[in-house]
């Protein structure tokens, strides 16, 4: 206690230079604490809008068949027989050239069934969807989303053109809107331009995709929700996999939900990088500032000396002064903060955005301004624990 | 209390060896007054770190209170600079940020000693050197003779076993100076040990023995 206050005496003496060399200090944790509220405010908000919706299907992977393979028609029979299941659709993909005219551009195809357009809620907007009947025979139709059609033919009324995809010619049947799950992954992987063709066709078009089916999607019935669907299909899939739950996987996790978590996560970790940078600067500030305080005060340490402080004493009240430094700097930067996030959040009231100073990221800074206060203090602290008494109190006169 | 056995002391200035103490011998008893006279130059302040404990000697034995100071570590030196030793210096060396009471306070804060006994002490000590009223003044409001006074008051608070001064009125006028040695003398009529090192015959004859120093070689002076 009577260091602390020792400590704060020290610092008062000297304001403006007490104050500038927080600055660097505050201004890490400024960008620490605002940056990464900013980000998981607005991403909490979006996200449980989101979630808020309810995930509306299931999402089966299978890693090990156990010598029986899931054909087209387990799908089928599988939707008669659950009444909780509406619809089951098969889904495989993958990125091919596609062509049309003289326009050519990476696509990512996906093969599935009629069932997709209920299950993902895709809505038409020209045309007609793939028919049981185009996957029974592979034809070679495919429905594009609006996007590709403006991209690519040039205009979204565009039944009846054919594009080519890897050299073999589709006909366009009819035009969906662009699917939001898929416009984010699409960033990731870099192509724009979407098709939907029967599942039996990309068997044929591509090696991604065989008769035994790996994943496919579940829609529950009206009147059912998505977890007796689950609690259902969980039953059948352990009777055909001899009970072994390792062999598939079975979610409902919204993609998009998946996708906003998967940014902010890269998002929280690059600003939090960059702030922790600006705050390892402001650190080597604080030490800096206490070497040069301790050669100030090196009369003072051997007077301090002369009566009988030790090492671990002197060691001690330099130490306490760079932490204390460091954790004033760091209460301010976390109060400021706070302002600017409620200023923040005033000019953003009208809009659903919640800005809110993040306990985590609070304690983090803190912690992080403390372990910085003793390593950057440690240096100039020890300095002055060395000096020999002599040669302290003969120091300047 | 204080005996110095064949103590030397070597500095190297450039090329030069400086014997700054030369098989000094010197012997202090309890509740004794002794002055140690030299010009400057003559290894006075050598001596003074010595006794002092803030520096250790080359060669020979340095025994304080009957224990050899030499193989000590230099927090043990600490320890017995905070409780054995109460140093007076010329330039009074208070820290000029801290109270009156605050600088005499420091030396029982580092013996870990109780804030309320802390406070009782101070109070006893400053009284004793008559600056009882100017307790929260800070030494720049304060004359050098009360500034002395006040080094004086942080060398007592310990009860020390023996007081050290360094030239305690060098930077005093004749009178200020007067009313320091009267202390000095009053502490010793207590009781106390005190050696008080200086350049001046005058202020050197107000001990009852004065020790001649010179090159580094102790002569006992007889009056």
């Amino acid at each position: 206690m009577l260091s602390l206050k020792m400590a704060l005496r020290s610092i008062g003496a000297n304001k403006m230079r007490a104050a500038l060399t927080m600055l660097g200090i505050i201004i890490g944790v400024m960008a620490l604490v605002v940056l990464v509220s900013l980000v998981t405010s607005a991403t909490d908000t979006v996200t449980s809008e989101v979630s808020s919706l309810g995930s509306s299907l299931l999402t089966v992977t299978v890693s090990d068949d156990k010598g029986h393979p899931i054909k087209l028609s387990d799908l089928r029979s599988w939707v008669d027989e659950q009444p909780t299941v509406a619809a089951i659709a098969p889904y495989a993909s993958d990125t091919v050239t596609g062509k049309y005219d003289t326009e050519s551009s990476s696509f990512t195809i996906y093969g599935t069934t009629p069932d997709y357009c209920v299950i993902n809620d895709q809505q038409l907007i020209e045309g007609r969807y793939l028919k049981n009947a185009d996957v029974d025979n592979a034809s070679r139709v495919c429905v594009i989303d609006k996007s590709t059609a403006e991209e690519l033919i040039g205009y979204s009324d565009c039944v009846g053109e054919e594009i080519s995809l890897e050299g073999v010619k589709y006909k366009v049947i009819g035009v969906v809107e662009d699917d939001e799950n898929i416009s984010i992954t699409s960033l990731f992987s870099g192509s724009t331009m979407t098709a939907y063709i029967p599942y039996t066709s990309l068997i044929r078009l591509s090696d991604t995709a065989t008769s035994t089916i790996s994943a496919f999607y579940i829609g529950a019935s009206d009147g059912f929700s998505v977890d007796d669907a689950e609690r259902a299909m969980t039953a059948v899939l352990n009777d055909r996999f001899e009970d072994d739950e390792d062999a598939y996987s079975i979610s409902s996790v919204n993609l998009i939900e998946e996708a906003m978590n998967s940014i902010t996560n890269v998002l929280t970790i690059l600003l939090g990088g960059i702030a922790a940078i600006s705050l390892i600067v402001g650190g080597i500030g604080i030490m800096n500032i206490m070497l040069v305080t301790v050669t100030e005060r090196t009369r003072e340490i051997g007077i301090r000396k002369a009566i009988g402080a030790s090492r671990g004493t002197i060691l001690r009240q330099f130490l306490i002064e760079a932490v204390v430094l460091c954790m004033l700097g760091c209460g301010l930067g976390i109060f400021i903060s706070w302002a600017i996030l409620q200023i923040i959040s005033i000019i953003t009231a009208n809009t659903a955005l919640v800005f809110r100073l993040q306990t985590t990221v609070v304690g983090l800074s803190v912690l992080f301004c403390f372990i910085i206060g003793v390593v950057f203090g440690l240096y100039p602290a020890n300095k002055a624990a060395k000096m020999k008494p002599i040669d302290a109190l003969h120091y300047g006169g | 209390m204080i005996e110095l056995r064949d103590v030397s002391k070597v500095y190297q200035i450039g090329d030069e060896r400086v014997r700054a103490l030369d098989h000094a011998n010197l012997h202090v008893y309890p509740h004794e007054f002794v002055s140690i006279i030299g010009p400057s130059g003559s290894g006075k302040s050598t001596l003074m770190n010595i006794v002092g404990c803030l520096d250790t000697a080359d060669a020979g034995t340095y025994l304080l209170d009957g224990m050899p100071i030499e193989a000590y570590s230099e927090n043990e030196l600490a320890q017995v600079r905070n409780k054995k030793i109460g140093f007076v210096f010329q330039s009074f060396n208070l820290i000029s940020k801290l109270s009156a009471a605050e600088n005499v306070e420091l030396p029982l804060i580092y013996q870990g000693v109780r804030a309320s006994e802390r406070r009782q002490r101070v109070k006893e000590a400053l009284a004793r050197v008559g600056l009882e009223k100017r307790a929260n003044h800070q030494p720049t409001e304060l004359s050098g003779g009360q500034q002395q006074r006040v080094a004086i008051a942080r060398a007592l608070v310990t009860r020390p076993s023996l007081i050290l001064a360094d030239e305690p009125t060098g930077n005093l006028d004749s009178r200020t100076s007067r009313e320091i040695l009267d202390i000095f003398r009053e502490l010793h009529e207590q009781g106390n040990t005190i050696v008080l090192i200086t350049h001046d015959n005058d202020i050197a004859r107000q001990a009852k023995r004065i020790v001649h120093i010179l090159d580094g070689r102790l002569t006992e002076v007889t009056l």
